[in-house]
């Protein structure tokens, strides 16, 4: 933990964004978490992510739950709305803000007790409904706030810091997700940010729930030989299946298209477009089974598969799903919130 | 490129920028910890043993320092540009508040070495030998034309810029060694000086003859026109109380401000500086210049003097030719007519400062001593040996005017020659200077330096009101810092001799320390050359003065590379850091001076590449 406050110089080739704000201006209260907890690696990369995107900060609403992943929305996005909720509700108060106001930017910030132990109810509908939010879980596999028991997501052999072996099956996130209907799934590591922070931008551009899985170490009790989610066990055993680039704006730069089909665009609703350079000429991000499949192979030979593993361009929000009215309840007028008795007698006479 | 290696003492000293940059390499950041702490006393010792005349260059000094301060490339101040700390200023606190040091001060030797040493002049460089060699049991003789020591200190720098108690203090320090000082004892035959058997003689008689202008009506109206250091001197020595009610001086530099602003106080009610080159040319410091103006003493640039306009001797004005500048063909900047007609100044008395020139009509050609086309010695420009082995220069007698911490600098380097030589050692073979680093850890956030950065803009030191200044030479313009302003001002020193130590193998790379740095110094990358590595880092390394600190070999392959330029040395690289792989480290310099630790046999005896 820091006690001071980060110096407010910076490098002068820091640079404004198209909204007029540095990285640094992303940026939160300073961390509170041990030092060299991958989460912050993670807070980093979503600054980089909004800042790259122009994101206006008080157009995004960080929701989280409890946990030393869910404290991380103070160190990020400063000047932006953030909600802290009971423990493992983040996703029942996220869906409640979307659907009262569709126009800000969700930020679900979870961790791998949170969403699969405490909160797995409440992760599973909000994938199923399609939310429109970038869901993140930083999962580190045990609960560090607690002093490093196991988490739901260790894996079955995992060895604690105490030298206790694991014999319960993990839940993996990404799997679930798959399964469940969100329509960008992608896993990354916090140690890899060239990775991480396209998946994070393009999970930002996507319409429908996005949801990804980044392994975050965690230094005080799980970094350890034996471990699973240490940084030395993570790049070990990391099989990343492609590289993502989200490339914004009208006209895109033309590429080549290799003839062996290794590059592959995905154009998503807003008009941005998903460049994928495939590592794994197998793998496809667009056949969810596929992908399930896949995932499920290399999982058993003890790889863990990284990159954008699944995106649905096409994917339709809660909203639509609804029918509901798109604009935000608060800007409503009386007009279309009371629209009179003749409305209602209409409404009325269709329930008959 | 190659890990850096951490171990050869110039990597971290190039890392504290001010004192890279100080001739004698005054450990700044350490004194100003110690002001800070109120520890004036220490702060004056560690600048003594360093610099020698503290009190005199914490007033006085061209500080090299304060231009290469790091906090001047990284400050963000609202409408002005970031400035340094003001170092010089807190060096005067440090001599101001000191109490009584002598109990502090080395006590002369116990017995002597029976080596004699003559030093010619007593000006800084021959003092800075005198102290070095009288405290190791040498027998030093200090001969000089004037009745006290201090040399240009005490009859070239305006009292209201230096106080004479001041110089007697510092000098008594040296004195008090038990120097033999020979006042009123001009050497004007080095021939016979050789021939009085010392073992090793030093020439430290400074620049001592100041430029002349050789344009009409210099000989007719000699009366009314003087040589700028001849007309200071003869102020100091109080030879002269007035000058006329119009004054120009000619020159930009420092000497030209002392003469303008001593005849502001003479009783010269329009002075006017005028100077050949721009204003941005002038080789007088930028805070002299705007001493002078903040005096209201205009500064008129581009004019090149063509006569002085005289009725029978009677000066009455000056003629000048205005120029432009123009960049030639080789890229030289020349000044050219504008073809406008001439300006005319009028004035009762000039002077003339226009730089100097040194002379020595008393070293006889015979002795063996060469002298170069500028007429100055040929010198080793380490060791400062003549080419008379036992003859030594320094100061501006050595590479021409420069000074006051040049001539201390230079002074060390020729005692350590002279104590070689007298112990029959090769000159050549310098030990590197010692270093020490310790780790600034107190606990888990805690360091036992203040890493909080402040945003506070330079202090300005206070001035005493002009109608006192201007009518009196004696007073003291500038009061010097209170010990408040003083802790404000030592609280904006970066604590760059903290350094960022880097150990590879307890490197987990887990980014958080290129996370927190808030300048992004600091990048994991593949490594490469050095030119395509500076593209590549968190933010580009675009100064390519200082160093990039690399340590490759990581587990993943990569290298760490921290580019030195920008780190505000907070230490939060290290205060993230879950290993230890990165700790604050105070880097502390010990040059190496005349004395044991400079002979062989003293331990680390490294050949340092010409």
């Amino acid at each position: 933990m820091t006690y001071l406050a980060k110096p407010k110089l910076h490098h002068p080739s820091l640079k404004p964004n198209k909204v007029g704000f540095t990285r640094r201006d992303y940026e939160g209260r300073i961390s509170t978490l041990c030092a060299g907890c991958g989460h912050d690696s993670i807070s980093a990369a979503i600054i980089q992510a909004c800042w790259e995107l122009d994101i206006e900060p008080h157009r995004v609403a960080k929701m989280s739950g409890i946990g030393c992943s869910s404290k991380t929305p103070d160190y990020f996005l400063g000047q932006s709305h953030g909600f802290n909720t009971v423990h493992g509700r983040m996703p029942s108060v996220l869906t409640g803000a979307y659907l009262a106001n569709s126009e800000l930017l969700y930020l679900g910030v979870s961790g791998d007790g949170d969403s699969a132990s405490i909160g797995i109810g409440q992760f599973v509908h909000s994938m199923r409904r399609g939310v429109n939010m970038v869901y993140i879980v930083e999962n580190n596999g045990v609960y560090g706030l607690t002093k490093g028991q196991f988490s739901a997501t260790a894996d079955a052999g995992s060895k604690s810091k105490k030298g206790v072996v694991n014999t319960d099956s993990p839940i993996d996130l990404v799997s679930l997700a798959l399964q469940l209907g969100a329509s960008y799934v992608g896993r990354s590591f916090s140690g890899d940010k060239a990775q991480l922070v396209p998946l994070i931008m393009g999970a930002i551009r996507h319409r429908g729930a996005a949801f990804i899985d980044v392994i975050s170490p965690c230094v005080a009790f799980n970094n350890h030989a034996g471990s699973t989610k240490s940084y030395d066990y993570v790049r070990e055993h990391n099989d990343s299946v492609n590289f993502l680039d989200v490339i914004e704006g009208k006209a895109p730069i033309e590429v080549e298209q290799p003839a062996d089909g290794s590059l592959i665009e995905v154009a998503q609703h807003d008009g941005s477009i998903l460049r994928l350079r495939k590592t794994d000429p197998d793998y496809d991000p667009r056949d969810r089974i596929g992908a399930m499949n896949f995932i499920a192979r290399h999982h058993a030979k003890g790889e863990v598969v990284t990159g954008l593993l699944y995106v649905d361009p096409d994917a339709v929000d809660f909203h639509q799903h609804l029918g509901s009215v798109g604009t935000p309840l608060n800007k409503l007028g009386t007009a279309e919130l009371c629209p009179g008795p003749t409305a209602l007698d209409k409404l009325n006479a269709s329930l008959r | 490129m190659q890990s850096t290696d951490i171990r050869q003492p110039d990597y971290f000293h190039k890392v504290v920028d001010c004192q890279w940059a100080c001739p004698a390499h005054t450990p700044v950041p350490e004194y100003i910890r110690l002001i800070a702490a109120g520890r004036h006393a220490d702060a004056y010792m560690v600048n003594w043993k360093s610099n020698v005349f503290p009190g005199v260059l914490g007033r006085t000094c061209d500080r090299p320092c304060e231009p290469a301060c790091r906090r001047g490339r990284v400050e963000e101040t609202a409408g002005h540009p970031p400035e340094p700390v003001a170092i010089c200023r807190l060096k005067r606190v440090a001599a101001d508040n000191k109490g009584d040091v002598s109990a502090l001060m080395p006590p002369p030797p116990k017995s002597k070495n029976g080596k004699r040493i003559a030093c010619v002049g007593a000006g800084p460089a021959s003092l800075t030998v005198a102290r070095d060699l009288a405290a190791l049991g040498y027998d030093v003789v200090v001969f000089d034309g004037e009745a006290k020591a201090g040399g240009f200190i005490r009859t070239q720098i305006p009292r209201f810029r230096l106080p004479e108690s001041v110089i007697d203090e510092e000098v008594g320090h040296i004195m008090n060694l038990g120097v033999d000082f020979r006042s009123g004892q001009r050497i004007d035959s080095m021939r016979e000086l050789l021939t009085q058997g010392y073992d090793a003689i030093f020439v430290g008689c400074g620049a001592p003859r100041g430029r002349d202008l050789d344009i009409p009506g210099r000989h007719e109206a000699a009366k009314h026109i003087h040589i700028g250091i001849d007309w200071l001197a003869s102020v100091s020595f109080g030879h002269i109380h007035s000058v006329g009610r119009r004054v120009i001086v000619l020159g930009g530099g420092n000497t030209a401000m002392d003469c303008c602003r001593s005849a502001r106080r003479m009783g010269g009610e329009s002075v006017t500086v005028v100077v050949r080159s721009g204003f941005d040319e002038m080789k007088a410091s930028p805070w002299e210049k705007e001493d002078a103006q903040h005096e209201g003493i205009p500064i008129r640039n581009y004019l090149v003097p063509v006569a002085f306009i005289h009725i029978e001797g009677q000066l009455c004005a000056m003629q000048f030719q205005k120029v432009r500048p123009e960049i030639d063909a080789n890229g030289r900047r020349q000044l050219l007519p504008t073809g406008e007609p001439d300006v005319e100044i009028d004035c009762d008395e000039v002077l003339i400062a226009v730089g100097q020139e040194n002379a020595f009509p008393w070293i006889e050609r015979e002795c063996g001593i060469e002298f170069d086309r500028w007429g100055l010695p040929k010198l080793d420009p380490k060791t400062h040996q003549s080419t008379v082995k036992n003859v030594y220069f320094g100061g501006d007698a050595a590479f021409g005017p420069k000074n006051i911490i040049w001539a201390v600098a230079h002074g060390h380097e020729a005692a350590v020659s002279i104590d070689k030589m007298l112990h029959g050692e090769d000159i050549q073979d310098r030990p590197l200077p010692a270093t020490v680093m310790i780790s600034q850890k107190m606990g888990i956030h805690e360091w036992s330096y203040g890493n909080d950065i402040t945003d506070a803009a330079r202090n300005k030191v206070p001035w005493a009101p002009p109608s006192l200044t201007l009518n009196n030479i004696k007073v003291e313009v500038e009061l010097g810092f209170d010990q408040n302003l003083a802790i404000k001002e030592a609280a904006r020193c970066l604590n760059c001799d903290v350094q960022t130590v880097f150990t590879l193998n307890k490197c987990i790379e887990c980014d958080a320390c290129v996370d927190i740095c808030p300048m992004d110094c600091i990048s994991f990358v593949a490594n490469g050359e050095e030119s395509d590595l500076r593209q590549r880092l968190t933010a580009p390394a675009l100064n390519l003065t200082q160093d990039l600190y690399v340590a490759d070999g990581l587990k993943t392959g990569r290298a760490m590379v921290k580019d030195e330029d920008l780190c505000l040395h907070c230490g939060l690289c290290a205060e993230r850091c879950p290993t230890g792989a990165w700790d604050m480290q105070k880097f502390l310099l010990e040059m190496t001076h005349a004395g044991p630790g400079c002979r062989s046999g003293a331990g680390l005896t490294v050949k340092v590449a010409a």
